[in-house]
């Protein structure tokens, strides 16, 4: 059966291949070529996953060895994969939820003459992120690793005629590459320290290692995790990464690239068990990123980057869960599952909204849209009440589990990082709550507009290429693009409680991840009825602010903190002031010293010994007894040093 | 007769030898002055020979003797011929090599 392991990632490889190298004669057929080898990926995952099922806990590990890599002396790399409990959620959720981004994408992209490069490129996505989950060495996930940061890069600048475009796509990569570079100093580190960089080898000997040792691999983990993840201080390149298709938005978001780093510090739980202050190091960054995330989603007026905002923070809670250790894992998966459909069935929702509204992505010109898009209300509806955590929705399984977590931590950092998740708790009821009523609920603020103003933000180009300035008429998406929004809509409203009641999902991942249950001061109820207040207060503002008075079709000023927020928290600022200038000066005075101080020396010695050859031409006179006067003084000399070294 | 007598006279012959060359400018002189310097030397590795109760000095005295008279014919040419060109054998006349 483990021989099915490499046809799952084989498949959507050769969609790649096939429809980047096939050329224009696949035009036509193209999308569903990539559509289909996306599906049979996730066949094979769900066949495997039968296969998994049958057997009991502890046998739960596939791996399948294809050929070794590199074998050089006491250095191994081997291309091996490696299905258990763990992989085998990620490679249901990223072929499942991405088989439907493909099926979505068929009707969004319908109209671009790219159509094939771009499922080709979805394809390649899918077939890095699989990879990514199923090696197993770190070796290897780092190429699944890189591989997804290339796919993001292409996606994001996919409509690279647009300079934002192409700009956003290169900020996310070199954004990404300072992560990357975290994660090839661990597995630097990791070889020097244990001799490999397998999961087994490395995973089970942490006891050998000095603590030290493993808090440096820790931390330089957690970069490589902010990277992909958009953690703070990584966080930049999200919010920017909206430039490209809703598609790519949905599939970044929820099954693949935002989870890898989450993977990743689950994967390599017994390193951060074994170092706490990584571990603090983590739980810090997903705290931070959660306010910071729900704090920008806030203040946006695009729905694409408030929801972008919504991801980070999600992101951010389960990056927190999984700093909590054992306490933590288990939900942080579970909630990166049930996140995976709600944000998916989001972002295809805000697709739909966008292609029933001639691209306009500022939902200050929505409003109403409820009676003209039923279904991608109901299931928009459904999807935000699931990311708010509505009671009995799966967001409320999940998040609630994690919140409960942070309070088990314990002490003071427990109720620190329990309040801080309470918080984004109330925040994430605020925005989302915002975002619905603003763009289903409230005046029709899209009619009797005049064309747009030049100045107003565009993330789609579409409209100006089709020259499309009239009103816009409001219509539903053809099914190929409701259908995987209901679907999605069906696993956020259920997929919380399927995995909760009974433990389903704990068991599952149990036996990877290892689990105990902390000692929280709060019950369990407690946590609930606090959650459930924080949500009430949440709606509640949201809905004092928007649903009752209308909503100004042009923003208002806003006070400090709203216009902080609308610059992403200065995040762009403080980048441009710290690391651009401060690069900038730190080159300019290498550039100094390079000038002044190296090509000093170097330029004085050659001038040195110009000059001094300048003088010991004049002996060459031409005269030929001046040269005999030079060889008897010469001769002379020799014969005197001789005798002098006899003497002494 | 003391050996050691035969190396003075070496000395002598190849200090007139030197001196001639350092200070006279007629090619033909100082050619001769070289040749005088050779045979000084020619002088010294005899007399170590005799001193030292081997053969190695004559024989050397002996390469020395075929090298000199190779000069002579290479060096002789080449005076010749400056003569012919120059129409003087100074040595300070030929002084064009030179930067």
């Amino acid at each position: 059966m483990e021989n099915l392991i490499a046809p799952l990632i084989a498949a959507p490889l050769l969609g790649a291949a096939v429809l980047l190298v096939g050329g224009r004669r696949l035009d036509r057929v193209g999308h569903w070529i990539g559509t289909l080898l996306s599906t049979a990926s996730f066949v094979f995952g769900l066949i495997l996953f039968a296969d998994l099922l049958g057997k009991n806990a502890e046998h739960r590990t596939l791996t399948q060895h294809l050929w070794t890599w590199i074998s050089v002396g006491g250095f191994q790399a081997d291309v091996t994969f490696r299905l258990d409990q763990l992989s085998m959620t990620f490679v249901l959720l990223i072929t499942g939820v991405g088989s439907l981004i493909h099926l979505y994408s068929v009707g969004y992209m319908e109209h671009d003459e790219r159509r094939r490069r771009f499922f080709g490129y979805l394809n390649l996505f899918l077939a890095a992120m699989l990879l990514l989950v199923l090696a197993d060495n770190y070796l290897l996930l780092y190429v699944g690793w890189e591989g997804v940061g290339l796919a993001s890069y292409l996606l994001i600048g996919f409509w690279q005629h647009k300079p934002s475009a192409a700009t956003a796509a290169k900020k996310a990569f070199l954004v990404n590459r300072v992560g990357d570079m975290g994660l090839s100093i661990a597995i630097m580190l990791m070889f020097t320290t244990f001799g490999s960089f397998a999961f087994g080898p490395v995973l089970s000997h942490t006891g050998d290692a000095s603590e030290g040792k493993l808090t440096a691999i820790g931390l330089m983990l957690l970069l490589a995790a902010c990277g992909k993840s958009a953690q703070v201080p990584l966080q930049s390149w999200l919010g920017d990464a909206m430039e490209g298709p809703t598609p790519v938005s949905a599939l970044i978001h929820a099954a693949t690239m935002v989870t890898a780093g989450v993977y990743l510090i689950v994967r390599s739980g017994a390193v951060f068990n074994a170092a706490p202050d990584a571990q603090l190091a983590v739980t810090v960054v997903g705290a931070v990123t959660l306010l910071f995330g729900a704090i920008v989603g806030c203040a946006k007026d695009d729905i694409k980057k408030a929801l972008a905002g919504s991801t980070m923070s999600q992101i951010g809670y389960m990056v927190l869960a999984a700093g909590l250790g054992p306490i933590g894992y288990v939900f942080a998966i579970m909630h990166l599952v049930t996140h995976g459909f709600f944000k998916a069935g989001l972002f295809l929702g805000a697709g739909s909204v966008m292609h029933g509204m001639n691209d306009e992505v500022d939902m200050r010109r929505y409003g109403g849209l409820r009676k003209y898009m039923p279904v991608t209300f109901i299931t928009f509806g459904l999807g935000y009440l699931a990311i708010i955590g509505f009671p009995g929705l799966s967001g409320f399984f999940s998040k609630d589990k994690i919140i409960e977590a942070a309070f088990a931590k314990g002490g003071t950092e427990g109720w620190i990082l329990g309040g801080a998740a309470l918080l984004g708790a109330a925040i994430t009821a605020f925005y989302m709550t915002r975002v619905m009523l603003m763009t289903f609920f409230g005046e029709e603020r899209w009619k009797n507009q005049p064309t747009r103003s030049p100045e107003a933000p565009s993330a789609e180009p579409a409209a100006e290429t089709r020259g499309e300035h009239s009103e816009p008429h409001p219509h539903e998406s053809p099914k190929v693009m409701t259908i995987p929004m209901i679907v999605l809509a069906v696993g956020s409203v259920f997929g919380g409680a399927f995995f909760s009641i009974g433990d389903r999902f704990l068991h599952w991942l149990e036996p990877v991840t290892g689990h105990s249950e902390g000692d929280s001061p709060l019950s369990a109820t407690a946590v609930t009825g606090a959650t459930m207040v924080c949500l009430v207060i949440g709606v509640a503002i949201a809905w004092a602010r928007y649903g009752r008075k209308p909503v100004p079709a042009v923003a208002p000023r806003g006070s400090l903190l709203t216009r902080a927020a609308r610059r992403d928290l200065f995040q762009d600022d403080f980048n441009h002031v710290v690391l651009v200038r401060g690069g900038e000066h730190l080159t300019r005075s290498l550039v100094y010293v390079d000038h002044t101080l190296v090509d000093g020396v170097v330029n004085g010695t050659a001038a040195g010994f110009g000059g001094l050859s300048g003088r010991l031409r004049r002996l060459q006179n031409g005269f030929a007894r001046s040269y005999a006067v030079s060889m008897f003084g010469g001769a002379a000399l020799l014969v005197a040093a001789t005798l002098l070294m006899r003497a002494v | 007769m003391n050996p050691v007598n035969y190396l003075y006279l070496a000395a002598l012959l190849f200090t007139i030898g030197a001196t001639g060359v350092l200070i006279r400018r007629n090619a033909i002189v100082v050619f001769m002055c070289i040749e005088l310097m050779l045979n000084a030397c020619n002088l010294a590795f005899v007399a170590f020979s005799r001193m030292h109760g081997n053969l190695d000095g004559q024989i050397i005295a002996f390469f020395t003797m075929v090298v000199a008279a190779a000069e002579v014919v290479v060096g002789l040419a080449i005076i010749v011929s400056l003569f012919r060109t120059r129409h003087s054998a100074s040595v300070d006349d030929a002084s064009l090599m030179k930067l």
